[in-house]
């Protein structure tokens, strides 16, 4: 042990994302030692490309909003697979944590009379997004973190984890490297929450950073503890398509709260021709209804561009599918045809959207006061993650928490847009919360030299090796295999030849190899990488071989509709003795029945 | 397929030289995906900073052709390619690996800036009551992603490296947003003078050219803030009242 850099701290946070900070302001705050590790520079975390807003039901723009009405629109956006305590949760204490970001400095957009301003989102049925025109996820991001930087947090920027540390059952710490110098560091910790983020980077189209390789879920599950809900992976309906580098990057869905309209190229407004039941009585029938919903009129309802995600992803995908997509195979979102309705039409969509209007000018030549975009459906978010405890969001390994895009449980079945900068905020901090709880009542656990050589040896094999196949070729071909057999639509052949394909990528990632010295060194952390996208996408393709029916994200040509079966439970990964993954069907507890008479009465 | 040439720095702490690399380019590429397509298919180990590639992060600052810059908003379609496009790292900081350098500095001198203090709150429950305009003011600081291109092409500390005498361009941004915050009570005047070093800025618009959110940072942040110093210091009437009353200078 003597070899390694060794820190020791009462709670470990493993992520500095939106979760992640969070969890270190409210454990730092309590007056314990905290350590937050974090891949990239702190304030670049994935938050930062959050564009439309915080979901709370503050009802400060409609006072029919209330924490019941938020708890049935997500817990319906879910498909009623959500866990509904932590909906419950998350709708509840929302808006206390909207407020406690303005406290510590945060600016939001206002009502006129200088509360904070609520935007409509998809799926929710009232205005309710907290934002800061659209790049609301940059500025709670820079609010936790200038907050957290006086709070004495110990930061350490560009440090991996690589391998969790148990004590027997429960967690020791963990283990990995700084990029800096490649020297290897080991953190003792009472407590460890996880807040990594999702898996985007298993996928080819995808708008999340190099640092979406889903390192906490796959650390978690070879560290003992469930995963639940894997099969859900959100396909984000806009995402930008041309030019073709600038593919996958996200398109607000603030575009379609502010009026934007989707097109097929006959120039025909394709939403309307299919809206699910489940929302038929919330939604526009006309496009003049639509957009007198979007302009604040309460007693409009919500045109169909704002439905769920999934829905309006599949409804572009079968446009194009059927031929009457724009020119680069996606159809167009138009924010420009509102000039026939305001008369400040480009000024307005410059101010309510000035970092679309930025991305669009400068990597597209577009300008989206004047013309159409050309979009399509991008991998997003995923729903599924560490399965974890709803109130202290601790896993099954004692110690072990979760909270954010790796934890599983709020978002059940599909994910509404808003929920997630909400979702990090409120169980970022029960779990920072109950992190201090679990490490007051414990004392630091011992580590296993054994377990700390191999993760080294393990770790440096890749500079061992004289292969030639390198390590960004694997995850080239591992984000094909995952784009075109586990993606927006699937089916059981093709599942199952992406198990054989992604068997094939665990051989070759065993042999790839690492050029140069270990310095700062991307093909040597791109190889190490490569576990975890692997763990990550065969328990992605296994738990959605086994969900046979289609629901939220998860949709199968072979099982096209709903099966009230499968909405009994959810699907649970754990790692077998053998090292193989074993699914479980876990029945959803029943609910309780003041939340079972809210949901009724939201209908 | 059109090919074209990145000259880009390798090394490490400094010792290094530019090497040529040749690489296919399409339509609409950035910088970034040409360094990342040289990474993927002939230097695995070149070092280079990312995140978003969108802009909205401030990591892959750099410079090219000279030219600080952001690597994912650097369309090639804007840089000649008939001759090698130079790609190296910012030059105010220290050099770590290839186009990455230490900007912890940064952090650091965030911390020293007194934080954010707001005013008792507006109403019973804890929230306060502000003007859209109010917001409006200090929403343009507030868009910074901290890329530190402003603190790379700062003569101040580019230049005459006096990291420890001034906080630089992003860091007065920071400031004029915490002072100029509709809810801040605090009070930063007397650092910005002194162990801020405003004075050393002499206004010539540099960071402004520079910034990719397009942050009038000179006109809008610092001169603002010299005027409070100027105000606060060196007008005769507020001297005399300082002496009078005795109040930090």
């Amino acid at each position: 042990m003597a070899d390694y850099i060794t820190h020791e701290h009462d709670v470990l946070i493993i992520g500095a994302g939106g979760a992640g900070l969070r969890a270190a302001v409210e454990a730092s705050a309590a007056g314990v030692r905290v350590a937050v590790v974090t891949k990239s520079l702190l304030g670049k975390a994935h938050t930062v490309m959050a564009e439309g807003g915080i979901a709370a039901a503050m009802a400060n723009v409609d006072d029919r909003d209330s924490w019941r009405v938020h708890f049935a629109d997500t817990m319906r956006g879910g498909q009623y697979l959500n866990n509904w305590r932590m909906a419950e949760l998350h709708a509840k204490e929302a808006p206390a944590r909207v407020r406690e970001l303005e406290a510590w400095g945060a600016l939001f957009d206002r009502t006129s009379d200088g509360r904070i301003l609520q935007r409509n989102f998809g799926g929710h049925r009232y205005p309710r997004l907290a934002h800061v025109g659209d790049r609301t996820g940059l500025e709670m991001i820079r609010t936790l973190q200038d907050h957290g930087i006086h709070l004495g947090l110990d930061v350490f920027m560009e440090y991996t984890i690589v391998h969790l540390l148990k004590d027997g059952k429960r967690i020791a710490g963990a283990f990995g490297y700084d990029r800096e110098r490649g020297r290897f560091h080991l953190f003792r910790a009472k407590a460890v929450v996880l807040a990594t983020g999702g898996i985007g980077r298993a996928f080819k189209i995808t708008s999340n950073s190099w640092e979406y390789t889903g390192d906490g879920h796959s650390l978690a599950y070879h560290a003992g503890a469930a995963l639940m809900d894997m099969e859900f992976v959100q396909f984000h309906p806009t995402g930008m398509i041309w030019p073709p580098s600038v593919r996958g990057i996200l398109v607000t869905e603030g575009v379609r709260g502010e009026g934007g309209v989707l097109r097929n190229r006959e120039g025909e407004r394709f939403m309307f021709k299919d809206i699910p039941p489940l929302y038929a009585n919330q939604t526009a029938t006309s496009e003049e209804e639509g957009w007198r919903y979007t302009q604040g009129d309460k007693n409009a309802k919500r045109p169909p561009e704002l439905l769920t995600r999934d829905h309006v992803a599949r409804c572009i995908r079968r446009e194009v599918r059927e031929g009457r997509g724009s020119p680069h195979g996606g159809v167009f979102l138009d924010i420009s045809w509102i000039k026939a309705k305001l008369p400040n039409a480009a000024e307005h969509i410059r101010k309510k959207l000035p970092s679309m209007y930025h991305q669009f000018k400068q990597l597209a030549d577009i300008d989206i006061t004047q013309e159409p975009m050309e979009i399509g459906p991008t991998t997003h978010y995923m729903m599924g993650g560490v399965k974890v405890d709803p109130d202290s969001q601790m896993s099954d390994v004692p110690g072990l928490f979760a909270a954010g895009e790796c934890g599983a449980g709020l978002h059940g079945a599909n994910r509404l847009g808003g929920n997630s900068l909400s979702d990090l905020l409120v169980f970022g901090q029960r779990a920072g919360e109950y992190a201090v709880r679990y490490a007051k009542e414990n004392s630091l656990a011992s580590v296993d030299n054994h377990d700390l050589a191999s993760a080294e040896k393990w770790a440096l094999a890749p500079f061992e090796r004289k292969s030639p196949d390198n390590p960004y070729s694997v995850q080239h071909t591992l984000q094909d295999v995952m784009q075109d057999l586990v993606g927006i639509v699937r089916t059981e052949a093709e599942m199952q030849q992406a198990l054989v394909r992604v068997q094939e990528l665990k051989g070759r990632s065993q042999h790839v190899s690492a050029d140069g010295n270990r310095e700062y060194n991307a093909g040597w952390h791109t190889a190490l990488d490569l576990h975890n996208l692997l763990t990550v996408s065969e328990i992605v393709t296994r738990a959605a071989l086994e969900r046979k029916e289609s629901r939220g994200a998860h949709f199968r040509d072979d099982f096209p509709n709903k099966d009230e079966q499968f909405g009994k439970f959810n699907i649970v990964a754990r790692k077998g003795p053998n090292g193989e993954v074993q699914l479980t069907r876990e029945p959803i507890p029943a609910m309780r029945d003041d939340l079972r008479q809210v949901v009724e009465e939201m209908k | 397929m059109a090919t074209a040439t990145f000259r880009i720095w390798r090394g490490e702490k400094g010792q290094g030289k530019f090497l040529d690399y040749t690489t296919e380019v399409s339509g609409g590429m950035v910088v970034l995906d040409a360094v990342h397509q040289i990474q993927a298919e002939q230097a695995g180990d070149l070092a280079v900073r990312w995140n978003c590639k969108a802009g909205k992060c401030g990591s892959c600052s750099a410079e090219i052709n000279g030219m600080p810059k952001l690597m994912c908003m650097t369309r090639l379609n804007t840089i000649p390619l008939d001759k090698p496009v130079t790609v190296e790292p910012m030059k105010a900081f220290p050099h770590m690996k290839d186009l990455v350098t230490d900007v912890s500095w940064n952090y650091e001198v965030k911390k020293r800036i007194p934080k954010f203090k707001p005013r008792k709150p507006d109403a019973e429950d804890g929230t306060w009551r502000i003007a859209q305009e109010d917001v409006e003011r200090v929403q343009e600081f507030r868009k910074c992603i901290e890329c530190y291109l402003c603190q790379d092409v700062c003569h101040v500390l580019r230049d005459h490296q006096m990291h420890d005498q001034f906080i630089g361009p992003r860091f007065l941004t920071y400031a004029a947003a915490l002072e100029m915050h509709p809810l801040d009570v605090e009070d930063r005047v007397p650092e910005l003078r002194k162990e801020f070093g405003i004075g050393l800025c002499n206004i010539t618009k540099c960071c402004t050219k520079v910034c990719p959110e397009s942050i009038t940072i000179t006109d809008n942040a610092i001169i603002p803030l010299k005027e409070r110093v100027v105000d606060r210091f060196f007008d005769p009437v507020s001297k005399m009242f300082r002496i009078f009353s005795n109040s930090k200078t």
